[in-house]
Formats: C-alpha cells, structure tokens, sequence
C-alpha cells in the first residue's frame, strides 16, 4: 500500500519578538527595527565581538524535524498537549502555513476541518451557507448540488434551510458546518477537536461518519483531548511533545504514554504562551490532599490545597500581590474562581520566590471529569503573569457524596448535598 | 473534483513552491471566486435597507455635487459638444469603481482573517472576488449613465463598443495597486490609513471633474503616469463618442503604468502570500 503523507524534516519556526506585544506590527516598529539592526551590523564591523543578530528576538521551533508516513486508509491520531505542535503540524500539512524546513508530500486531495464552519456567514441562509462553506473547503459548485439533500439530512436542519444561521441554534450550527465537511470527497481528512462542540448524540453521529470515511480506504488524521473518542477511532497515534515526535505506536499504549506525561511535574516557567508584564512569574502549581500528599487527582467534595510558586522580579518586591486561580471544565467553562482579592487576603511580594497557599477546605463540588486550571498572578493589581490551561487535573467521583457513583457530567456538573423526600399519599 | 482523478496526484509541500502549480490551482479555485463575490453582494443586500440603491444613489449624489461645484462655482469648462454634467459623470463613474476596488480589495484579506487562518485556497481569489462585486456595482451604475444621457438628449456613437474592453483596462488599474494594498495590509495595518487618502488626493490628480484637454502640454507626459487618466479617457471616448478625443499617447503610457503596476502587485502578493497565516 502506498504512502497517503510523508513528512520528512518536517519544521516551523517561529520568531519571538520580546519587544512589541501588539497583535500586528506597523510600519514604524519595522523602520525602527531596521535602523536598530543598522546600528548593529555596524557595531559589530566596528567592534566584531557581538553575536551576528540582535538578540532581541527569538527563535522558536513550534515543530522540528518530524519525520512520519502514514498510509493509505490509516487513521492516526495525534497526542498531546496544548503547544506539543499538534495544530502547527495540521496547519502545515493543510498548508494554511509553509514549512520552515523540510518536505511532506500528499497522495490525493486533501481536506482539513481546523474549525467547525469557517467561513459561515451569519446574515446568509442554511441553504446558502452549505454553498458558501462547500466552495471554501474546496468543493465545485456540481459536487455541492449533487451531495446537497445528503448534507442536509445528516445535519437534519430540513426545516431551517431558509432562515439566516445567526437564527441557528449552536447544535444546528455545528450539525450543519460538519455535515457539509464530512461529505467532501477526499482522500484524506484532517479533524481538529471539532468533537468538543455538539451534544453527546451528534458526536457519536460525527464518530460514526469519520469511521466510514476511513473504511472507504481513505486516510484520517485526527487530533482530540477527548482520549475515548480518540481510542474507538483510531488504529495508530503518535504523540507530539515540544514539536517533537516523542513515540508512535498503536493508540492504547501512546495514550497511556500520553496520560503518564501529566502525573509529572509540569515546569510552568518554561511555558511560553503567556500574558503580563512579567514582573512575576508562576513557576509551579501543585494539588496537595489533606495528608500532603501531591497527586493530579483530587477527590470531588473533599479537602485539598493548591500550592503556588511564584518568583519575581526584585522591583516587585513590597508590591501587593493578588493570585487568581479558575478552574474550567474541559469545554473551557469557568466553573470555580478561588481569588484573593474575594477572600481579602493581603498579601506583598517579600521575596524573590514565594509559596501561596489555597485551601479548599469544603473541596470542589463538581463532578467527577478532567478539569483545567488557569492560573494568573497580578502585581499592584495589573496582570503580572497568566497561563490559560497551567494545570490539568482530574476531579474523581466522592466516596461521601452518591456514594462514589460516577456521575454523568450531560446532567449537570455542579454538586450540592442535598435531600429528596417523598410526601404522604 | 473528483478524488479519484487526483488520487495518485503527489503535491509536495515545502518552502516556495511552484508558479505553475499555482495557476492551476487558482483555477481549481474559480467556484470559490464566485461565491465570495456572491456573498458580499448577498450580504450587502440583506444588511443595507435600500441595497442596490446604493450603487445608484452614490455616484448621482457626487455628481449633482461635483457638477455644481466644478461648473457653477469654479467655472471649468466642458469639452466639445458634451454637457457639463455629462463630462463629470463619465469620469466619476470610472474613478468611483477605482476608489472602491482599491480599498475594498486592500481591506479584503484582512477582514476574510478567519477563512485565511484555518483553511489553504490560493489567496489571489480574496481580493479579485472583491473586486469582482465593485464590477457588478460598476454595471449597476451604467445605468445611471444612461438615464443622464437621456435627460441631456445625448447620443453615443459606435465608441459604445469598446465598453468591455474599457472595463477590462479599468479592473487592470485597480488591481495591481489592490493587490499590493491588500498583502501590505496583513503585516502592516497602517495601509488601512493610507487607502482613503490616496483615494482623496486622487480624484483631483485625476481628470474626473475637468478634461484632461486643460492640462498644459509640457505637464502632459508626466500627467498621464497616472494610470487613472488614460482609463477616464478611454472611458469618456467611449461614451462621449464623437464629443470627446483623448491624447492616445498619454493612454498607451497610463496602459504601460498599470502594467507595471499589476506586475510587481501580482509578485509581492505572491510573494508574501505564503506568510499571510503568520502575519495576520
């Protein structure tokens, strides 16, 4: 069997520019930068002891050097966490962005679902949209008319074809756009997380769908944090850790692999996809339970203390400092803040490196799933550091409440104790 | 479009990238050109209360102000046997596609940032789908030109023939400048600043409101670099008719400008095209 992908030295830079924080540059910032890299080509022909570039920006490799086929009719999934490079390689490979280094050649038509319905327009019809959508993905206007009844009824919008989609529901919506994808005649197709919307009916719905695409011999690639849907779909995963390939292998164990990687200590300092100004830094967050033992699995309703480092600057230091921790659910909800402005807690920077301390004494009344931490820390209230998604942990069901039941997160994911009584006949 | 047609196909992705391979593909893409047209018009006509009236009531509001302006106050001259408004009108109507292809193809890659990040089609189609709807917008407003025409009792001659190769000329001397904008506008937003001045300044270095028979011979070579004054020329010839006669070589030079233009458009759009997902 023939290759479908083969990437070869595959690899994206980036460049870090620590200076301007704007969200595009302008004209000026590049004269200005041009004439600072003059003054230091001269320097250095002057002096010739200073590196060759300005040390201002950095260089960051958000893949490097991957090497990987996959084959005809595979469907591989793609593990890892937040910034191992999972996006940057579908991004390549759709060719949204160009490989720094390296090749990768594709066998066939290639289509790539990065977002659920790009290019929707909210003021246009369903009918209209489903055009819209087909055209952007790379579908001829015949290829639309003659899958047009199939898209339809598999998002099952019959009765909505005429109404604006800013009327849609988000269900409808999100049936709509993966419809019009999932019935693109490609050979192979690149899924992004698009599972984590739609209610629990569609997405088997949707799993479904992408199992018969690969049954019909064409090739799936597939990136998820939903590890379940990833285990029923997949035959071959590879796991990606700092742009790297770290192992390939069949799904079971690279998802065990994978899930291994969180029980360890994350180094926060090192992350890179933060916000502030810097003057302190969050340098690790841990779990620790009523006997102080640290794990990533706490117990729903019970007792636990999340413990903080953070450094900081030595201007910082006498400053007021405030620490804001949320946990979110998996969909990114904010579903509990702990912040020490609420509990009046007046805390000052008094040395370079600190602990903080938070403890849940009546513990997190959620349901048992896997949750995320964003963690920020500010300085004379302004945001020194913030770090969405610092910490992944995994609340486990209660032995004290529903008697360790596990729960089902569809009916609701906050817990009160609470009472039911049955009046007299 | 048919997987299995191109299912032994091996595209090759790496740094670069081929022109030919590009050609191809943009003309892969051409449904897709016609759906970004359509859906601006589209959405344009269910966001606006009078829609189309708009391509109409534009340039007939400009003109009853320019005419007043130029010929009551400022006193200019027509030219032959052309009314005043007449001569206005046949330059406002080519300067008026120009302005609004310009800035709408400039603006066109950034504000389709969505699309652009998520998914690869060749990004040439942005901004000529742009364009393409300022085309129908054109055609609506000949309409204009030809309910004037009746007021003043004016017949156009044969010249009325080369109407689609003037439109051909007209997308030419915007599209090059609209391509260059439109990349520049991705890494350096401040073009967004730079387009409404161009098109401010222009309309008096261009002969929309006069004749170009006003400006003096020794400015005349210089005059006719901008490539707006061969094309409101041809224009006026073509619907003027018998009425009005341009310096043809001042045209050929406009024709050789936006040539030019669109040549060195099309290579730094091609050329910063790859980065645009970075840059955005």
């Amino acid at each position: 069997m023939a290759f479908a992908i083969k990437m070869e030295g595959l690899g994206k830079r980036y460049r870090l520019a620590h200076k301007h924080k704007a969200r595009y540059r302008s004209l000026r910032d590049s004269i200005v930068e041009g004439a600072l890299d003059i003054g230091y080509a001269t320097k250095r022909l002057l002096t010739r002891k200073i590196p060759s570039t300005r040390p201002a920006d950095e260089d960051f490799w958000a893949l490097k050097d991957v090497d990987l086929q996959i084959e005809q009719g595979e469907r591989l999934a793609i593990i890892g966490r937040n910034g191992a490079g999972k996006s940057t390689m579908l991004k390549l490979l759709s060719r949204v962005v160009e490989p720094t280094s390296g090749r990768a050649a594709l066998r066939g038509r290639l289509a790539s679902l990065l977002e659920v319905g790009t290019g929707f327009h909210p003021e246009l019809t369903g009918r209209e949209n489903i055009y819209l959508n087909g055209a952007i993905l790379g579908m001829g206007r015949q290829e639309i008319d003659r899958k047009f009844d199939e898209i339809v009824s598999f998002a099952d919008v019959e009765k909505f074809l005429d109404t604006p989609v800013k009327r849609f529901s988000s269900g409808m919506y999100t049936r709509l756009a993966f419809s019009v994808a999932a019935h693109l005649e490609t050979d192979i197709l690149i899924v992004d997380e698009v599972l984590a919307v739609g209610d629990a009916a569609f997405q088997r719905k949707c799993l479904g769908k992408m199992g018969d695409i690969s049954e019909q011999g064409r090739t799936l690639l597939f990136v998820s944090h939903n590890m379940a849907a990833v285990q029923t779909l997949c035959n071959r995963a590879v796991l990606l850790s700092g742009g790297k390939i770290v192992a390939t292998g069949d799904t079971h164990h690279i998802i065990e692999a994978y899930t291994k990687s969180w029980r360890q200590n994350i180094d926060l300092g090192e992350r890179r996809d933060r916000s502030g100004t810097r003057r302190a830094r969050l340098q690790s967050i841990a779990l620790e339970d009523s006997n102080g033992d640290r794990s990533l699995r706490v117990g729903s309703m019970q007792a636990f203390e999340f413990v903080v480092t953070v450094s900081a600057e030595p201007d910082a230091i006498g400053k007021k400092a405030d620490l804001i921790l949320i946990v979110c659910d998996r969909r990114d909800n904010r579903m509990v803040p702990l912040y020490t402005e609420w509990t009046q807690s007046d805390f000052r920077i008094t040395a370079e490196q600190q602990t903080f301390r938070c403890r849940v004494a009546a513990g997190l009344p959620l349901v048992a799933d896997t949750y995320w931490l964003t963690a920020a820390v500010l300085i004379g209230g302004v945001n020194a550091d913030k770090l969405e998604r610092a910490l992944e942990f995994e609340v486990t069901p209660s032995q004290d409440f529903a008697a360790g039941l596990v729960l089902n997160p569809a009916y609701g994911q906050v817990l009160v104790e609470h009472v039911w009584e049955q009046a007299r006949a | 479009m048919n997987p299995s047609d191109a299912s032994d196909r091996v595209l090759v992705i790496e740094a670069g990238g081929s022109p030919r391979q590009y050609a191809r593909e943009a003309w892969r893409y051409r449904d897709l050109l016609f759906i970004l047209s359509w859906r601006d018009i589209k959405v344009r006509f269910k966001q606006t209360a009078i829609g189309a009236s708009w391509a109409l009531l534009r340039p007939l509001l400009t003109l009853i102000i320019l005419t007043l302006v130029f010929s009551r106050i400022a006193r200019l001259p027509s030219v032959g046997t052309a009314p005043y408004a007449l001569l206005v009108l046949s330059g406002l109507l080519p300067w008026q596609f120009f302005a609004a292809g310009l800035s709408d193809a400039a603006n066109s890659v950034v504000e389709n940032e969505k699309i652009v990040t998520k998914i690869y089609f060749p990004r040439l189609v942005i901004p000529v789908s742009a364009l393409a709807v300022c085309v129908v917008d054109f055609a609506i407003s000949l309409l204009i030109l030809a309910g004037i025409f009746a007021f003043y009792r004016y017949l156009p001659d044969w010249h009325l023939l080369a109407l689609p190769v003037v439109l051909a000329f007209a997308v030419l001397v915007s599209l090059g400048p609209g391509l260059m904008l439109a990349a520049l506008n991705v890494k350096y937003r401040d073009f967004r600043y730079v387009v409404p001045f161009l098109v401010q300044v222009g309309i008096y270095a261009s002969p929309v409101a006069y004749s170009t028979s006003l400006v003096p011979e020794r400015w005349r070579t210089f005059y006719y670099l901008n490539p707006m004054a061969g094309l409101i020329d041809t224009f006026r010839w073509t619907v003027l008719g018998h009425g009005f006669t341009p310096w043809w070589p001042g045209v050929g030079l406009s024709l050789g400008v936006a040539l030019a233009l669109l040549i060195s458009g099309l290579l730094y759009f091609r050329a910063t095209e790859r980065s645009f997902a970075d840059n955005i």
